[in-house]
This record gives C-alpha cells, structure tokens and sequence, in this order.
C-alpha cells in the first residue's frame, strides 16, 4: 500500500507543521514515511506546498501529476491550483477561507467568486470536501487553530490510513498545553464538518 | 526537547536534519557555514547542539572565510564540515581549489546544496564540475537517509585519501523528510595539533608544484576506491540499463520498469570500469540526472574509451531536459524507450484566471518603509536601484519595484561604483546588514578609494532573516560560554571615510525620506543605514510588542493608495473597504503615515 498526500497553502498558515503530524503518525504507526517541501522564498507569503508520501517502500519525495491520493488545500485558489495532482479518485479537501494575495490588493489581479471556484471544482471531481476551517477554528477559539481542523477534516476522509485517535494524539503533542483544549475541539470540529459532507457523497 | 541528540530511536527529519544529525554521528569537531537555502537548517540544529555534543560550530561572515576554518581545523587532523548552498562554493572556490591541493589530514567534508529549478536562488548552476576543476572526489546522495550514511563515508574517503570531499546535495534532498534511524555519536575530538610541512601547505608556486604531482597521486588512489565503493551498485536485471544519481535515483527506482540500475553515489571519479562493465551487454543505456549531463559524458567518453558501441540516451540525445529539477512526470517522457509504471489520470480541469501569489515582504517588515520612503525621496527623477540577496530582493515586486540589477551577494555595492562610473545617472543601492558584512564592505572600500557616487541603504534588520535569523558579525553572538560583541555599522562606515553616514529608522517614513534626500545630494558615497529589527525575528524570540492599527471608514475616502503604494499583505480590500487583518499586523503605523486622509488609526489594547 501506497497513499500520497499532497498539500498546499500560503506561507505562514502551518502547512509544513500540518504535514508534520500527519508524517509523525504514519511514522510511530510503523509505515515508511518521505516528504519534500518547499523552503526559501516562498515563506514569504507565496504558495507553499508539501508532499507526504506513506506506506511500503515509499522512495522519491515527489508524486506525479495525478498521483495523489488526498488533496488538503489551506486555501481555495492554491486548491485549485493543484488540481493536476488530483484524478477522479482523490479526494480534495479545501479550505473556504480566501487569503487575499498582493497582486489581488493592488488591483492587477482578480480573486475570482468562491462559489464559483467550489462549482468549478465539482464539475471536475466528485470528491471534494468544502470545509470553512477559519471560521470553525474561530468558533472554537481563534483562527490559529484552522490548522487543527483541517487535520480533523483529513482523518474523516475515506480510505485515509491513520486513524482519528492516532492523528488527534500527534497533533495534541505538539501543540502547547494551554491550547490543547482549544485544538482538540477545532480537531472535532473539522473531522464533523467533513463527515457531513462526506454522508453526502 | 532535543530528540536529535537522543542515543538512539526514529526520527522523522529533514534531509538537512539528517546531515547535521551525521556530522554528530561522524564526529565532526569543527563546523562552519554561511547560511544560504537550500543548506540553511543544518546550520539551524548545530546552533542548537553544538555545545551540548562538544562541537564548534561557527556563522562564519562568508563562505570562503568558512572553507578557511574548516581548512585550517582539517590542517590539525580534527575532522572539519563546511556548508553552504550551491553559489557560496564560487565564493568559497579560491579557498576551495587549493585546499585540493593542499590536502587536509583530519577528513574534510565540503556540502554544497545545489538549487536545480532555483527556487530560492539567483541561479540553478551544476556544482558537480567543481569536484572536476579542483580535482576534489564527490559524494551525491539520493535521499535524507542516505544524506546521513554517505557524510560519514564521506569523512572516511576523506581521511583515506589525505583530500577534502565535496559533498553535493540537491533542494528535494535538502528538504526532504523521511525515517531516520539514530547511531551513536562518538566523543568529539576536542584538540588537533597542526604539524608544521611548509612544503605542503604554504603554496608559493615551488610548493604548488609539488603538491600538484601529490592531488593527481591521491586522483589515482580515488579512482580506485570509487570502482570498489559500495555507493556504487547494480540494482535489479534487465537488458536496458540506467546509470543514475542523486534524487532521480528515486524516481527510476518508483516508476520505471523493467531496467537495470546502475546507481553511483560516489561520482567523481567515476567508476570506469565498473560503468563499462555495466554496458557491455546491454541493448542500450539511459542516463537520468538533474541539470547537466555530467554522468552522461563521463559514461560517453567511457563508451568510447572501451569501443562499446550501445547506444546512450539522455539529454545529449533531446531524451531529456536539460533544465530545472525532475520529478515522476519526467520519467513519464520516456515510455517511448522503456516501460514507465502506470499511473491514474489527472482531473480534467477547466482552466480558470487564477491570481498570482507571488512572495513578499512580511506585514510589518521595516524594509518596506526603507523602499517606500526610498521612492518618494526619489520621486521623478531617474534612478538605477542596484539591490542585493536577501529578504529585501522582495522589493523588486510591484507596488515598490525597487530593483534594476543584481548578480550575487554585496554585488549591489561593487556594481552602483560601476554604473556611477559609466553613466550620469543617479544610482541607490540597498543591502542588507548580514549580506554587507558577508561581502559588501569590500565594495564600499572600493567606492571610496575610487571615488564613485551613489547612495548606499544598509537595511538593518537586525539579523540574517531570508534563512532564518542566523546571527552575523553586526548582531554579535550569545552561544554557551562564549559571547562576541555587535561591530557596529555605523563607525564602521565611517572609519572608511565615507562622508555622509546617517542612521534612520525606517518606521519614521518622513525622517527617513529626508535623510534620503540629503543623500541623493551628496556629492560622493552617501550612506544611510535604517535600522529596524526583523518583526519575525523579535517573535521567535518573545520580544515583539505588538500593536494594532485599523480603518476608520468613516474617514476613509477610498483611495487605496495603501493597498496600492504600499503592499502590506495585512492590508487588502473587501468589497469597497480597506480592511486590516488582525492577526497579521503588529502595529508598525507606516500604513497609518501613508495614508493621505489619517484614517488609519492605532486602537488601544
């Protein structure tokens, strides 16, 4: 068994740190584990994207277009732009919540409609997994936990081979003691937000 | 909670991680660097353990000042690692060739983290040829693991063979993570002692002579050992062979079928027989490497060499690109040779007008108030921005577009001399204050001994913020025991005898467009330095008082010169309003001053 996970967002929104959770429970669960992600300039507010890669005998760090099993977006533009990272099969996890970039403030781009965008999506796939993370991670005590709902959206998601308790206790590890209440409930946030949508499918 | 100095156990690391985690495990005593991506977090985790594992560990001022102290370390029979990313070797190469020469007695191990695609990078130049021009054995590893085992070979081959090996890394190892088992770490070798032999390592041209005919003996005993190496093996059966190495190793052995592999890890020399050997009987030989066809024209002339007529295909022959780094899809271009694992479709997607999410300077970053106020002092007149690497480079974006010219580190100096020499127009240069002390000052004592004309902007932030906050000459150190005071820019400058020296403080947009003003008047080198300390600096280290500014939209007349002169990423539109988003700004007020209507207001915490 092989599972790719290709992730994506904009620097600063805890990609690599998510992917690291992710990555750390495949590790104690005994599966092989490689990861690439992209360091450097893009930090600075550009797109960010990490592959995990887990399962038998896992080598290169990187997937072929159409090759992953699971696509988890931070945001729903640098969702649709991996798209060609997704086929029929894959599921697609996306953040709802826009981040605005420069060349959208500056009037040289345009941020097109989300609806639109999810509509666009759906014509493509029939797996994706709208989740409005900022905003339930608010609900449950600030936007810095969108992170953990989206981890809680992953682990809903069908076929995905770690388990929700397994992920829950990797993410909870990591975060500092006072806000893991706070996460624990944005964890269960994300993984409800996604099994509705999931009953649906 | 240092797990990376646990006895033993599994951690899921970082190529870069795992490289540093082999310095400890191969008992490296001395360690320098000058931090450059895609090498900057080996540097991260030696900062951290150094100390605690009994290793020096140093940020050296530049490159080449680097590859001097691992040389010298080497010199005294301790066992020495320089790093940097791949265009620090062209600043470290003086060092670098003769150190060949010389030879080292305690093993010496030189990384250069190559950047195929360039991401982070100015350039995606091929550091392999560098082992060629200084006659250097070489080691490439493929993955995080093998990063760690191939060091500590690394350092045997080294002590070995009396000479320096060079040790290429690529980003998608350098950033690649995977399970890595920890082995022991040996007690660290304090103290060497450097047995005096002019003869080898004062190389005035009678010496170099000797020593010359000494590197092509040691060239002589590497060929050897590469045809012996266990890094280089035979995987698998088949009558199409492939001759690989470093990351495309992993694609070939994921997603090609049917072929046998020859995979080298130690690459230069290369293993001549053990190649020719390998494509004697084969129908033909596809060689898959990143960037240039380095392997392939050794296995070519090797082909020729032993009048072996297969066929070899590869870049030479259009199979495969020459640029930028691969991946699986690469292997995808040759199912017209050979049978490619079978992979599912991607999505057919509509293609949609996506907006471009191009990086930046961060919300609050000083640098752009230090542009903002540059542009204004300016205003119409004609100026060429000569900038430099590091995080201000960002400026070249729109809105500020503050760039015109830049080659490499603290060329933004050297090269406004050159332009206020070869043109009448006014010429800015801007560098940062770690890149000033890696290689600007040479250029500021070249613009003063020559009298050029042009204003200089140190952009102060405290700190070596693109890679991370390394420490660097003008931020001093704290490590352990021993602590080095900050050298302080603004004498420094002086002590040149530049004529205009002017700190600023580049949240005070109007004291620093003034100060601009009277610079663009010198006649001479002016220099302004705007001292500010990086925002994600002050929060990594508990130190940032943040505060909190936002729109009256009552007052505000919907001009959007904010968003659109300014560019802050915690400013941006909603429907007709100018929002401020919370969680991103930390109340540094210049969008307040930009404003024409002060309708950006700071709220009370």
């Amino acid at each position: 068994m092989k599972y790719n996970i290709q992730m994506v967002g904009v620097g600063g929104q805890g990609v690599l740190l998510a992917s690291m959770v992710i990555g750390e429970t495949a590790m104690r669960k005994g599966m092989d584990v490689t990861m690439s992600e992209v360091h450097g300039m893009a930090q600075r507010g550009g797109s960010v994207t990490s592959t995990i890669r887990m399962g038998d005998n896992v080598i290169s760090p990187l997937i072929p277009k159409g090759g992953a099993d699971l696509l988890l977006a931070f945001e729903p533009i640098e969702a649709y732009r991996s798209l060609e990272y997704a086929n029929k099969d894959t599921y697609i996890v996306a953040n709802t919540h826009p981040i605005i970039p420069i060349t959208v403030s500056m009037g040289a781009d345009e941020y097109p409609d989300l609806e639109y965008i999810i509509e666009k999506m759906r014509s493509a796939s029939s797996k994706v997994i709208p989740v409005n993370a900022t905003e339930i991670a608010i609900e449950f005590g600030g936007a810095i936990a969108t992170n953990s709902v989206l981890i809680g959206a992953v682990a809903a998601v069908k076929g995905f081979p770690l388990y929700v308790e397994e992920l829950k206790e990797s993410l909870l590890y990591r975060v500092p003691k006072k806000f893991r209440d706070m996460n624990e409930r944005a964890f269960q946030g994300g993984y409800q937000a996604a099994m509705e949508i999931m009953d649906q499918f | 909670m240092d797990d990376i100095v646990a006895e033993s156990g599994k951690l899921l690391l970082l190529g870069n991680e795992a490289i540093a985690r082999g310095c400890m495990e191969a008992g490296v005593s001395i360690a320098a660097t000058y931090p450059g991506t895609p090498s900057s977090e080996v540097g991260g985790v030696l900062e951290r353990v150094a100390q605690k594992v009994g290793m020096y560990f140093e940020y050296s001022t530049n490159e080449k000042v680097a590859m001097e102290v691992a040389g010298a370390a080497a010199a005294t029979g301790l066992r020495a690692f320089v790093f940097m990313k791949h265009v620090g070797l062209n600043v470290a190469s003086d060092a670098f060739v003769t150190l060949g020469y010389t030879g080292v007695r305690g093993g010496m191990v030189v990384m250069t983290a190559d950047d195929p695609t360039a991401h982070s990078s100015q350039n995606e130049q091929d550091n392999r040829f560098y082992s060629k021009l200084a006659l250097v054995p070489m080691l490439e590893p493929s993955t995080p693991k093998e990063a760690k085992d191939m060091l500590k070979m690394g350092f045997k081959i080294s002590e070995e063979l009396g000479s320096p090996v060079l040790y290429r890394t690529t980003t998608r190892v350098n950033h690649a993570r995977a399970i890595i088992e920890l082995e022991k770490i040996p007690e660290i070798e304090q103290r060497g002692r450097f047995q005096k032999d002019p003869q080898r390592f004062v190389c005035i041209p009678a010496h170099a002579r000797l020593d010359r005919i000494a590197q092509l003996e040691r060239w002589e005993r590497a060929m050897e050992m590469a045809e012996n190496s266990p890094l280089n093996f035979v995987e698998g059966e088949g009558e199409i062979g492939v001759i690989t190495c470093g990351v495309s190793y992993t694609y070939v052995k994921e997603w090609l079928k049917g072929v046998q592999i020859l995979k080298l890890g130690f690459t230069n020399p290369s293993p001549e027989k053990k190649i020719a050997n390998f494509m004697k009987d084969k129908r033909f030989v596809i060689v898959i490497e990143e960037l240039e066809p380095f392997l392939e024209d050794e296995v070519l002339r090797i082909a020729k060499g032993h009048n072996i007529g297969v066929p070899v295909y590869g870049k030479r022959t259009g199979h495969l690109p020459r640029a930028f780094e691969f991946n699986p899809d690469i292997i995808a271009s040759l199912s017209e040779l050979v049978s490619v694992e079978e992979r599912k479709l991607p999505l057919d997607v509509e293609k949609i007008a996506l907006p471009r999410r191009p990086p930046m300077l961060c919300a609050g970053c000083p640098h752009r108030g230090t542009f903002y106020a540059a542009k204004r002092a300016v205003g119409k007149k004609e100026v060429v921005y000569s900038i430099d690497i590091g995080c201000y480079t960002l400026g070249v974006q729109p809105p500020l577009t503050m760039g015109d010219f830049l080659l490499c580190m603290g060329s933004s100096i050297g090269a406004a001399g050159g332009f206020s020499k070869a043109t009448d127009q006014k010429v800015m240069a801007f560098i940062g204050d770690s890149t000033f002390f890696h290689a600007g000052v040479p250029g500021l004592i070249n613009a003063v001994f020559n009298d050029h004309r042009f204003v200089l902007v140190i952009l102060d932030n405290r700190t070596t913020a693109m890679t991370g906050h390394q420490p660097h000459p003008g931020t001093g150190r704290k490590h352990g025991e021993w602590t080095s005071e900050a050298i302080k820019i603004e004498p420094l400058v002086k002590g040149l005898g530049v004529g205009y020296v002017k700190t600023v403080d580049p949240y005070d947009l109007k004291g620093t467009q003034a100060a601009m003003k009277e610079a663009l008047e010198y006649d001479g080198v002016a220099v302004i330095i705007a001292e500010k300390p990086c925002p994600l600096a002050l929060k990594k280290e508990r130190r940032l008082t943040k505060g909190q500014y936002k729109v009256d939209q009552e007052k505000c007349n919907k001009c959007y010169t904010c968003v659109e002169k300014l560019s802050c990423p915690a400013l941006f539109r909603v429907g007709d309003d100018v929002v401020i988003e919370e969680t991103m700004c930390i109340g540094c007020g210049v969008c307040a001053q930009v404003c024409p209507k002060k309708a950006i207001e700071e709220v009370d915490q």
